[in-house]
């Protein structure tokens, strides 16, 4: 089981998140002419890398904010967490 | 039965205590602090079941966890557990066992004839003989493995022992409490550090109290006593016997199963069976110790054949003798001491030692109390089938490759000593890069991945001062990390015999013309034949030998056999031991009961139960509840000898002619606040929401990202800024969490909050013609005429002096509304609406009649919004905006969600007026079309319908708009039914909605 840092209430379990994607999807804005292709890509196309890679996870039985977390798929090393409005650098 | 085998002294047993038990129907006694098998063998019992495939007669061949086949159905307090091993499981009082793998018993066993075909049994026969003719598989061969394969027989019966979870945070984890981990929890307690010491037997300080040594002038035992009686009295320190560490997981979380009661008569009172820990360590020391290694000669599973190490252990901790006449075949000095023990006890042992001329002080000491030691001698193969009866021996080459002339001498056991494999599971499990060890021909733990380290014989360390010395240093250095403090603890003087280098020596070769079975994996019958078959043909990696062969598989995860694998292939393959790797070690490290696992999470406390605050109402007016996701809703109030037909029928029926009130409490509620409240609805709602006026409520359908829908619900302006959003009862958290990865991810620019109030508030559906005259009585103070209060209108009202929101809102398509309380008046509430009602015929209903109410009306729920429907397939095309975005709406574009001939949901009426339709049954054009019969559409939702008095179903119908008045068949092959039925519109009431607005 992980050990999730969350950067509003400190490590706690994975049992007390839920996982949510790649992070570094960003969400077309409202209103945005969009290929299809481009749509697609959006909506269901993802990398399954393995390696280090940044993910959403929930907080879900916690502050329940989303929070963004670095983690190696591999190894399920987690280098860092990052609060939703923090940007991935 | 007497006790022929047990010494008259000595042993850490309680011979005070005798203790009654009985095997495979006889009855015997032991001592307290005896296992099942030190009392068997006690007793002079050593068949104890029999071989997994070939069916041979097995014994003992460890004296703990190291046990590959000593295995029982145990019997305890009216309960059965199979796969225990004999060697751990302690005695008491009327405890029963029997023997596994036998029929009809394990002296005559049918299975045994496996034996003499094994010829036709070799490597991988399940995958060769069973292939063909494909048509056996079901009816013959899987019926006879099954039979024939297993460890004993799971109970059938619900298991009414505790079982329980404990999370627990320490600095340091240590696993084991012999030298190193005694040690090393010292040194790290004296420094502050939080500690867990976890011991799988039932006594502490592992081979501390088998071997003679000396540690700061107190025996093994006594230093360990002393140390473990400090420990307890730490507060910072958690000390626990049978306790087994059984896995390593990720993010240094181990996890272990504390056997509370198993080794008492029964549980007591209050107390669980097991206790599972999931302990997150900040540092994890490996203190598992090494398990004695066999070496491979013929007929080596023969009862009687046994580790050396389990030989001492046996007579120093239990005073048990495994035989009188007993030979040690060793390739190292660890058998001398067993052989020194014998010897001790006043038996002559002979000591067979691979070795040409060693020379150590143990040796010394062995032959100066005259034991009888060959050089250079090795046993061929153990005699005597169903105990060992003699031995051929022979002496071997220098070279290990000829042997002698092969000579037999009598005896009653055979100890093997084929030096130690460090036991790495856990190091292994961590995801640590272990290394071969030359030295010692055996695996090590290398490079660390997670924060831990082994120490002592778990680490190839071997000489009990430098175990010592070690594990007090990392156990200080650790802590001091941690604590900041710095207790030095002086180091104890050591006194411990010299011994010298082993042999590498581990496979007795076959004399000429003998073709013995030699044994490598004992509990499954791995022999090394099979090893070489299946080298033969062809299979390299070690993974895939192991699969085929199924070397070091099951319970025993290869605990005596991996390393003599090992050498095996690498010596066929000419390939040093390191090239050919081992496998995978996995968790758990030995058995774990499924009960522990479980822990409390059984039955219906698997999930939490949800109750609305009427439900004890409920209850008292006959309700029959239904599990609706964690909630338990009423399904109908059951009225003399109605049935659910009848029942839901009833209620039904009243909505559409009286008046009905239905508990909604269980709909998500989601208290929507801020100045960007209206936008947010605008962005996730696929209507327009930025001009809803205050006090006004509106439908509104949510897609996901892909156009499928995700949830319906009303949401309601209570003022300016403050929304109140119901969804359905399924979706009430996804839909939460769907608002909160938007606002805080998408749009974090919004000032919106959104909270759960799902348990805040009470609700109640209050819906009929006639409801607005209840309305009238329970709120006579406010206006709630068609005027004062319209369709999808909202008012607060004053409900007998609670604060009580009205919305009119309608799911049953009649006048209705609902009405929401706090939940702590909700029970006053109900009372109320039933009380004020009676003089209008109201009664209850409950999810079928709700059901029936809302398919008639061809009003959609979580079985049309199944998440693989769009807004159109529901007919909810309505409701799309075309002037702004909203999430999902991209996705609507595409290819198939416009389609001409798109599914869309549709009425069905079977042509009898008669049948029920069953659903899930599939529409198709022709009955007696060939299969697979092209399928049209499915049935979601099926009721009879109180309006016409005929069955009703919703149905998903592809080109379902140009489908009206069609004829067509609904079929069901699970129910065998073939329906004739016609298709109409889904709104089969009221279908211009004049009911909801009058």
């Amino acid at each position: 089981m992980l050990h999730i840092k969350c950067p509003h209430c400190g490590m706690r379990s994975q049992n007390e998140f839920s996982y949510g994607g790649d992070a570094t999807v960003k969400r077309p804005e409202l209103g945005e002419e969009i290929s299809d292709h481009d749509w697609d890509n959006f909506v269901y196309n993802r990398k399954s890398l393995r390696g280090k890679h940044w993910e959403l996870w929930q907080h879900l039985s916690g502050c329940r904010q989303w929070i963004k977390v670095q983690r190696d798929t591999a190894t399920h090393e987690i280098f860092k967490t990052l609060k939703a409005n923090e940007d991935i650098s | 039965m007497t006790q022929s085998f047990r010494l008259e002294t000595g042993g850490l047993i309680n011979r005070d205590k005798k203790i009654s038990f009985k095997f495979n129907g006889k009855n015997y006694f032991g001592y307290e602090g005896d296992t099942l098998a030190s009392a068997l063998i006690a007793n002079g019992v050593h068949l104890i079941g029999r071989s997994f495939k070939y069916h041979r007669p097995r014994g003992f061949f460890g004296a703990g966890v190291d046990e590959p086949y000593a295995i029982v159905q145990l019997y305890r307090n009216g309960e059965t557990e199979p796969n225990i091993k004999a060697t751990e499981q302690e005695l008491f009082e009327g405890l029963e066992a029997k023997s596994v793998n036998c029929w009809p018993s394990v002296n005559f066993d049918v299975g045994a004839i496996n034996n003499f075909l094994k010829i036709f049994l070799p490597a991988g026969f399940y995958y060769k003989t069973f292939m063909w003719p494909k048509s056996f598989w079901y009816k013959i061969y899987e019926p006879f493995i099954r039979k024939a394969a297993g460890l004993g027989t799971a109970s059938i019966k619900h298991d009414k022992e505790r079982y329980e979870h404990k999370y627990e945070y320490c600095d340091l984890l240590i696993t084991g409490s012999g030298p190193s981990g005694l040690a090393s929890a010292y040194s790290a307690a004296k420094n502050g550090a939080k500690v867990i010491l976890a011991e799988d037997k039932s006594r502490f300080g592992g081979t501390l109290l088998t071997s003679d040594v000396n540690i700061g002038n107190q025996s093994g035992k006594e230093w360990a006593d002393s140390i473990v009686s400090e420990l307890k009295e730490m507060s910072n320190v958690t000390i626990k016997n049978r306790s087994q560490v059984f896995g390593y997981y990720d993010h240094n979380m181990l996890v272990m199963s504390e056997r509370i009661s198993d080794h008492l008569p029964e549980t007591k009172k209050y107390h669980p069976k097991q206790r599972l820990w999931y302990i997150r360590a900040k540092e994890v020391l490996i203190s598992s110790g090494s398990i004695e290694r066999p070496i491979v000669f013929g007929n080596n599973d023969t009862p009687g054949v046994m580790l050396s190490s389990a030989a001492k252990e046996y007579m120093k901790v239990y005073g048990v003798l495994v035989g009188k006449k007993p030979i040690v075949f060793t390739n190292n000095d660890s058998g001398y001491e067993t052989a020194i023990e014998f010897k001790k006890n006043g038996v002559d042992p002979i000591i067979l030692d691979t070795r040409k001329e060693p020379q150590s002080e143990i040796i010394e000491e062995a032959k100066n109390m005259n034991i009888d030691v060959k050089n250079s001698y090795v046993v061929v193969a153990a005699q005597g089938y169903k105990k060992v009866k003699s031995a051929d021996i022979a002496k071997i080459s220098d070279d290990k490759e000829e042997l002698g002339s092969v000579e037999n001498i009598k005896c009653d056991c055979i100890c093997v000593s084929g030096f130690w494999t460090p036991t790495i599971h856990l190091a292994s499990q961590s995801g640590n890069k272990t290394k071969f060890n030359e030295d010692i021909d055996a695996f090590v733990p290398g490079t660390s991945k997670q924060n831990e380290k082994t120490l002592g014989a778990a680490n190839g360390i071997y000489t009990l001062e430098e175990t010592l010395k070690d594990s007090f240093e990392r156990g200080n250095q650790l802590s001091k990390e941690i604590t900041n403090n710095d207790n030095k603890v002086s180091f104890p003087n050591v006194v411990e015999k010299k011994s010298t280098v082993h042999d590498k020596f581990w496979c007795v070769p076959l004399p000429k013309g003998k073709n013995y079975k030699r044994f490598l994996d004992f509990q499954n019958d791995v022999a090394v034949s099979d090893i070489e078959i299946a080298l033969k043909e062809g299979y390299r990696s070690i993974e895939h030998v192991k699969r085929y062969t199924t070397l070091g598989m099951a319970t025993d995860q290869g605990k005596t056999s991996n390393l003599n694998g090992l050498q095996l292939v690498s010596k066929i393959e000419n390939k040093v031991v390191p090239a050919v790797g081992h496998t995978t070690f996995r968790p758990p490290y030995s058995p774990v009961s499924i009960g522990a696992i479980v822990g409390r999470e059984v039955g219906k406390h698997s999930k939490p139960t949800r109750k609305s605050p009427m439900h004890s109402w409920h209850e008292k007016n006959n309700a029959v509840f239904v599990d609706a996701g964690v909630w338990l809703r009423p399904r109908y109030y059951k009225r003399g000898d109605e049935n659910l037909f009848e029942a839901s029928k009833r209620e039904a029926k009243n909505v559409r002619t009286n008046v009905g009130v239905c508990d909604v409490t269980t709909l998500g509620k989601i208290d929507i606040k801020g100045p960007d409240a209206a936008e947010l609805l605008n962005r996730v709602y696929t209507n327009a929401w930025l001009k809803l006026p205050v006090g006004k409520a509106r439908y509104g359908v949510m897609l996901r990202e892909d156009g499928i829908v995700m949830d319906d619900g009303t949401t309601t302006r209570i003022s300016e800024n403050h929304y109140h959003m119901t969804t359905t009862t399924a979706q009430a958290a996804n839909v939460l969490s769907h608002l909160e990865y938007y606002l805080q991810l998408v749009w974090p620019e919004l000032n919106v909050n959104v909270v759960s109030t799902t348990e805040q508030w009470a609700g109640a559906a209050i819906a009929g013609p006639k409801s607005r005259e209840v309305l009238k009585k329970l709120f006579p103070n406010s206006d709630v005429t068609n005027e004062g209060l319209p369709f999808m209108g909202y008012m607060e009202g004053d409900l007998f002096g609670v604060k009580a929101k009205i919305f009119r809102i309608s799911f049953s398509g009649e006048l209705a509304y609902e009405v929401n309380v706090e939940s702590d008046y909700g029970y006053f509430m109900w009372e109320k609406i039933i009380e004020v009602g009676e003089e209008f015929g109201i009664q209850p209903y409950g999810t079928e009649a709700l059901s029936t109410l809302r398919i008639e009306m061809g009003h959609v729920a979580g079985s049309e919004l199944d998440g693989r429907t769009i807004p159109y397939d529901n007919s909810l095309e309505g409701l799309l905006s075309k002037k702004k975005d909203f999430i999902g709406k991209r996705s609507l574009s595409r290819k198939a969600f416009a389609a001409e001939d798109r599914q869309k949901i549709v009425g069905v009426v079977p042509l009898d007026k008669k049948t029920s339709i069953p659903e899930g049954s599939h529409l198709v054009k022709d009955s007696n079309a060939p299969l697979p019969n092209p399928k049209l559409g499915y049935i979601s939702a099926s009721c009879w319908s109180v309006e016409h008095d005929n069955p009703f179903s919703l149905a998903i119908l592809k080109d379902g708009k140009n489908m009206i008045g069609e004829k067509l068949f609904v079929m069901s092959p699970l129910k065998n039914k073939v329906i004739p039925v016609e298709i109409v519109s889904s709104h089969y009431v009221d279908p211009k909605g004049e009911r909801v607005r009058s």
